[in-house]
């Protein structure tokens, strides 16, 4: 069994259908990339994954490590290992990283009956993974993603990513906004967390950041449903003739 | 007029008897302050200063004054009990409306003061010892044209905190007031305190209120304050009450030029609130740092009246008040600061920002700026909203709890608040209680652990 199987997932946001039956296994250690054009539903999929509010399924089942992901409330989906990377992190003034992220990994920890760790274990395991995403000592002590530069902002939710541990994540366009150091960083990031039990969607529009996230999957979303699903020699193809092919393939051009 | 006329009947009746057991500081005011008050009885809402709250109503019930000064068979000294390492201060309680003095420990607090130069202790018994020393302050700052319960306090108080701290002494540490509701009875309280600080000197004051559970009180309690040319007064005001609590506070500051003061009035829990605060800056570079916070749920009631003066130039005022309503609690902030004619080179910023978490709860914001200066920086703003949807789903998508991470914001929101505290250790208590507060575990009160520092 896949560690996320969706099945004819179908999703509104207010009246408009967004997603239109999409079917998606994942299976642990793979890494899925989901392209296509603006519009076609990418980060709406990660929404309702995550479980966001915004967005109502109406359609379709979602399993995720056996258990139905649709019923469960967004802290449940985190804390049974599913992470999304914004593709715009939100800003909480007063809110310091210390906090927010102690209190994130002692929920899961909880959740899953371990003790709380220690003040010095989780200095310990925040200083290890910090510097995995070489991102500054100081901005622990800032709130979170308060007066953070764009960079800055996508490496914290690789270090965010680092301290959860989830088995699936969700990057969803941690590409955009970035140069291409701060690309190498993060993409250094993930690849150092990629394990046989785990797995990644890595949603973009660009080659750029599957160059150094290499995906064993291909997928193209256009218009709610994905369309093609192929190998990582997709990329390069979408990346010289862009996605009207594809259109004109659905009968659209 | 009926609710004021039982009231009128007891001053006629009792007034000879209240004015014997006080001093001349104290009597000489109390005539003119009783036929302000027959004459226009309490505050209702037709009022405009009390659109929100009719105090009318709080007088209604009928509790029993404790005009003869009785003193209550309770020493706070032994049930109050400290939870946390506390930090030095100068500690007092005010248990109704009487100083208490009956503790030795009372005796050596005044004594440690008195070795610094600083006359502390209860208000009735300083009238006695240093009468001129109280009258020339009594009365001069509490105004009571506008608000009628000033009159009715100036009639009926005998006693209070009094603090007096002579020119260019620095307080070796906070003095902290304990006004304690507690009776066997449904309980009105009138108290009225004085503050002095002198060029130069420094006072960091803490005042609490605080009241069993059990029964119905009323307190109005009046406090004038005056800091002197270079002074400088950190007032701490934190109410951590039940709902059987009507609390009418008063407070009137007047600071000379250069003065620094700092008043931070923290409702973490209540009943029914009203909050006066009057400061007239009357010397030049004086400087006002006024914020507020308040935390509403049940039914509760929390209207904070803030009047500003700048009656000279080249001073400033920073004013923020946030509330956080919740339930079907009720918020209130009027808060005004007017500039004189010839007040030049004026500051003055006012922001009042509410959120109100349920739809149930209320706020009404009225901020306000009356200018008659045209060379001044001056600005105000209010802000009603929820919380943070996106942030909220933010927390929740990292496994925080929705409870949790709504505390977290609330706690978040708060934040500046508490950041204006400058004593460290109060400021890390107070954060503590807000949490403990939002996460609804501040304790009962009868042994009062929310309270020590």
């Amino acid at each position: 069994m896949g560690l996320l199987e969706i099945k004819n997932l179908h999703a509104n946001i207010g009246d408009k259908e967004i997603l239109k039956g999409v079917n998606l296994t994942i299976n642990p250690g793979e890494v899925h990339a989901i392209m296509g054009p603006n519009g076609s539903g990418k980060s709406t999929l990660s929404a309702v994954l995550t479980g966001n509010p915004t967005y109502t399924v109406t359609e379709g089942s979602v399993m995720f490590n056996g258990k139905n992901l649709l019923e469960m409330a967004p802290e449940d989906r985190a804390r049974e290992g599913m992470f999304l990377s914004f593709q715009y992190p939100v800003e909480i003034p007063g809110v310091s990283m210390v906090n927010f992220i102690r209190t994130a990994v002692n929920e899961k920890r909880k959740y899953q009956g371990q003790p709380a760790l220690s003040a010095t274990e989780f200095l310990k395991m925040m200083r290890e993974r910090k510097d995995l995403v070489e991102l500054d000592n100081k901005l622990a002590n800032r709130s979170v993603n308060e007066g953070f530069s764009g960079g800055e902002k996508k490496r914290n939710e690789i270090f965010q990513m680092a301290m959860l541990e989830p088995k699936l994540s969700i990057l969803d366009e941690t590409d955009s906004g970035l140069d291409i150091d701060a690309l190498r960083i993060v993409a250094k990031g993930v690849n150092h967390l990629r394990n046989s039990e785990n797995a990644s969607i890595v949603i973009t529009h660009y080659q750029r950041l599957l160059d150094y996230i290499v995906p064993d999957v291909v997928h193209v979303l256009y218009k709610g449903r994905i369309v093609k699903t192929e190998g990582r020699e997709l990329v390069a193809e979408l990346e010289e003739k862009g996605y009207d092919w594809i259109k004109r393939e659905q009968g659209d051009l | 007029m009926s609710v004021e006329q039982s009231y009128i009947d007891i001053y006629n009746q009792m007034a000879g008897k209240v004015k014997a057991q006080s001093s001349a500081p104290l009597n000489a005011l109390r005539d003119e302050a009783f036929k302000a008050f027959a004459d226009r009885g309490f505050p209702t809402k037709k009022w405009e200063d009390f659109q929100r709250s009719d105090l009318r109503e709080r007088y209604a019930t009928d509790y029993g004054m404790n005009l003869t000064q009785f003193n209550i068979n309770f020493n706070p000294y032994k049930t109050f009990k400290c939870d946390v390492q506390s930090i030095k201060s100068h500690l007092f309680f005010v248990v109704n409306d009487v100083f208490y003095c009956n503790d030795p420990k009372v005796a050596d607090e005044i004594a440690a003061l008195e070795q610094q130069g600083i006359v502390a202790g209860s208000l009735r018994q300083v009238a006695q010892t240093h009468p001129e020393l109280v009258a020339k302050y009594y009365g001069k700052a509490a105004k009571w044209d506008v608000d009628t319960t000033v009159a009715f306090n100036t009639a009926f108080a005998q006693d209070g905190f009094f603090i007096y701290v002579p020119k260019q002494v620095q307080i070796d540490a906070p003095i902290q007031i304990i006004n304690v509701m507690n009776a066997d009875l449904d309980m009105m309280a009138t108290s009225r305190n004085l503050v002095v600080v002198e060029e130069g000197a420094k006072l960091q004051l803490l005042v609490c209120g605080h009241a069993a559970k059990q029964f119905n009180y009323l307190c109005n309690r009046v406090t004038e304050v005056f800091v002197g040319n270079y002074g400088t007064l950190e007032m701490y005001k934190l109410e951590d009450t039940e709902c059987c609590m009507t609390n009418i506070g008063s407070l009137f500051v007047e600071q000379q030029a250069d003065s620094n003061v700092l008043i931070n009035e923290i409702t973490l829990k209540n009943g029914f609130t009203r909050n006066n605060i009057n400061v007239e800056l009357k010397g030049e570079h004086a400087e006002l740092n006024l914020c507020g916070m308040a935390i509403g749920d049940g039914d509760k009631h929390i209207d904070n009246h803030t009047f500003v003066k700048h009656a000279v130039g080249h001073c400033k005022t920073n004013e923020l008040y946030k509330y956080i309503m919740n339930d079907a609690s009720v918020g209130s902030f009027d808060g005004k600061i007017m500039v004189d004619k010839d007040s030049q080179k004026t500051e003055a910023y006012q922001s009042n920002r509410n959120i109100v978490v349920t739809p149930t709860a209320k706020m009404y914001t009225k901020p306000h700026l009356e200018i008659y200066a045209d060379d001044v920086k001056c600005s105000h703003g209010a802000t009603v909203g929820q919380l943070d949807k996106e942030a909220l789903f933010y927390m929740q998508s990292r496994g925080i709890p929705e409870a949790e991470a709504r505390m977290l914001l609330m706690v978040a929101f708060a934040n500046d608040v508490i950041e204006n505290i400058r004593i460290e250790a109060l400021r890390t208590r107070m954060r503590l209680l807000v949490e403990r507060r939002f996460r609804g575990e501040v304790k009962a009160c009868s042994s009062c652990p929310d309270l020590c520092m």
